[in-house]
């Protein structure tokens, strides 16, 4: 049962197209990456998936139409756009308080024994807390909440690696179940890449890559490849070249792994590095529209 | 199609709804969480009220001072006179008390619409408060209520228990003077003013005020930057040029309709802010006041579209 279906969707600020017909579909129960260069149109993506902005073509969230329907939806979808978004005037327990006031779902023993586990005092005003304990308290009060789908724009931004590492790790630990989509996007890769079982990217309002990680592993690998097997390892078609101290690593696209362990060591890409290849090959053949990917764009 | 219409029964299915919220309790929610981000709602009020009484004892104690240091004066050869004019100063000071406290709650109110729409996307806050089932209905509904009906009501409570402290300081400084607590008592006509007061403040600062706090919400969800400047130049903007055009003052007269009411038509003021007697006719007269009624009308409007422009406009 897809929890995110789109079709053709376009938006447009005024001359400026930010999504150019994405069709993308996300499953119950995955943790999706939504990854893309500054401007490609992800957080359009998501704010036209949380009914935050009127759309051209088709969309369904959890069976609904997220502009139409926003207010019915938004008992069953949670979202942290941005950090610290939390108004500064607010203190931590009235916080709780409305929520649990206007939340059907809002489990507030739960926020409360999550915020035990920080430093966040109850009495404090957001502005006095530094911007990691307020993407902590923001990260309680939405995992509290007994939301079908979860999505989080940037949750990370501009915090440091101890909070980036916390906040993933209780995502996962104390909120992710299996039944419970979540869709995220961010800029350190590498960091959400254990997190994610599937990653879209997406580059000038176009979904250019989709694949899960799982396919990645078995599909997708990088090879250091010495200056005398590399017309060979040419040969196979690679999808990118980088030099690496005087090696070159080519980056494979479903060639099999036992043919290329014959070219010299053979790795499972990075996600970093696939996007950067993805991203680097869609900019190099911007003139040439018929250029796309092999395996790209389901 | 047909799996995928099935599976999505079976999804909704899935999530049933453990607890629904009634509309009412998330309004409440939407009013309180107004009052925790504007204390001056209530604080500026309660300070001038107290300000106020400080004020008051310190007249009231000077004058004690001074009439007993003048005996020769007035009172002693024309009682009649004396008891008429303290009367009115008694009462006039009640009634100052009123007004001032009405500004006070006018000037919050004004700034407060001003600010409820446009600071929140300002500091990015939307979008947390749009993460939560609250419609934008609700909130600017609640938005509104705050001006409309609250503020009248806050100043009303205040007034009211500022005019009883005023009272009780009176006999106080009376008793201290071994003076009869009638004639302190027996001056101010305390059920008919509050009366007055709460009609006043119903009609003149709730309804009649309504489509202003309405343009003033509207233009705090739309404008880009500066809302004070976006609410009060455009009007001043058509008044004059409507002036230099075709020397008439239409639209001026049509503001001032709105805003102060015809003249003749507002039966709780009398030309400046007056508080009128109040009788039952007066009441029924505002009703059939078809100005009363386009007010609301035009309320409405602005604030379907505030409404509209939450919905739509982004974070600045």
């Amino acid at each position: 049962m897809a929890c995110i279906e789109a079709h053709g969707l376009r938006k447009a600020f005024g001359s400026t197209i930010a999504l150019d017909g994405v069709d993308l579909q996300v499953e119950e129960g995955r943790i999706l990456g939504l990854i893309g260069p500054n401007g490609a149109g992800k957080t359009t993506a998501l704010n036209a998936i949380l009914g935050l902005i009127p759309y051209q073509g088709q969309l369904k969230v959890l069976g609904r139409d997220p502009w139409t329907q926003r207010d019915q939806l938004m008992c069953d979808v949670c979202f942290i756009s941005d950090v610290a978004v939390l108004p500064r005037w607010l203190k931590v327990a009235q916080a709780l308080d409305y929520v649990s006031g206007v939340h059907p779902r809002f489990d507030r023993a739960k926020a409360e024994s999550f915020l035990a586990r920080t430093a966040i005092s109850p009495a404090a005003r957001i502005r006095q807390l530094s911007k990691g304990m307020v993407a902590q308290l923001h990260l309680a009060l939405v995992m509290a909440i007994d939301a079908s789908l979860l999505v989080l724009d940037e949750p990370t931004l501009g915090l440091d690696i101890l909070y980036r590492k916390q906040f993933y790790d209780s995502l996962l630990n104390d909120y992710f179940d299996g039944n419970r989509t979540i869709l995220l996007t961010t800029h350190q890769v590498e960091e959400i890449e254990h997190v994610l079982t599937d990653v879209m990217f997406i580059h000038r309002g176009r979904i250019v890559f989709n694949c899960s990680l799982d396919e990645l592993e078995s599909n997708y690998f990088e090879v250091f490849v010495t200056p005398e097997q590399l017309p060979a390892a040419r040969a196979l078609k690679p999808i990118y070249e980088r030099e690496v101290f005087g090696r070159t690593v080519l980056l494979f696209d479903h060639v099999d792994r036992r043919q290329l362990a014959t070219l010299g060591d053979v790795r499972t890409v990075g996600l970093a590095d696939l996007f950067v290849a993805i991203i680097g090959n869609q900019a190099g053949s911007a003139n040439s529209p018929g250029a796309t990917m092999k395996g790209a764009a389901r | 199609m047909n799996m995928q219409s099935g599976a999505m029964q079976s999804l909704q299915a899935t999530v049933p709804i453990t607890v629904t919220i009634p509309a009412r309790r998330r309004f409440y929610w939407s009013l309180r969480r107004e009052f925790w981000e504007y204390r001056s709602l209530y604080l500026a009020p309660l300070a001038i009220a107290a300000l106020f009484l400080c004020a008051f004892l310190v007249g009231e104690v000077h004058a004690s001072f001074h009439m007993n240091t003048s005996p020769a004066v007035g009172p002693i050869h024309r009682p009649d006179l004396f008891q008429q004019s303290a009367q009115s100063h008694v009462v006039g000071a009640y009634t100052f008390a009123a007004y001032v406290l009405m500004a006070i709650s006018l000037i919050v109110a004004i700034f407060y619409c001003l600010d409820t729409l446009y600071g929140e996307r300002r500091d990015r806050s939307i979008l947390f408060w749009k993460s939560l089932p609250v419609s934008d209905l609700t909130s600017v509904l609640a938005k509104a209520t705050i001006p409309i009906v609250i503020l009248p009501l806050i100043t009303f409570v205040l007034t009211v228990v500022t005019q009883w402290i005023m009272l009780v300081l009176s006999s106080g400084v009376a008793l201290v003077r071994g003076e009869n607590l009638a004639g302190v008592w027996g001056q101010v006509p305390f059920f008919q003013m509050s009366l007055m007061l709460f009609f006043h403040l119903l009609f003149i600062h709730g309804f009649q005020f309504a489509p202003v706090y309405g343009w003033l919400l509207l233009i705090s969800a739309w404008a880009p930057r500066a809302p004070l400047l976006w609410a009060v130049l455009p009007p001043l903007g058509i008044g004059i040029a409507e002036k230099l055009a075709f020397n008439t003052h239409y639209f001026a007269r049509m503001m001032g309709y709105l805003i102060g009411g015809g003249p003749e038509a507002i039966p709780f003021t009398q030309g400046k802010m007056e508080i009128a007697p109040l009788t039952a006719t007066a009441v029924a007269k505002f009703f059939a006041f078809p100005g009363f009624w386009v007010g609301l009308a035009v309320t409405a409007l602005f604030l379907a579209a505030a409404v509209r422009m939450r919905r739509s406009r982004e974070p600045i």
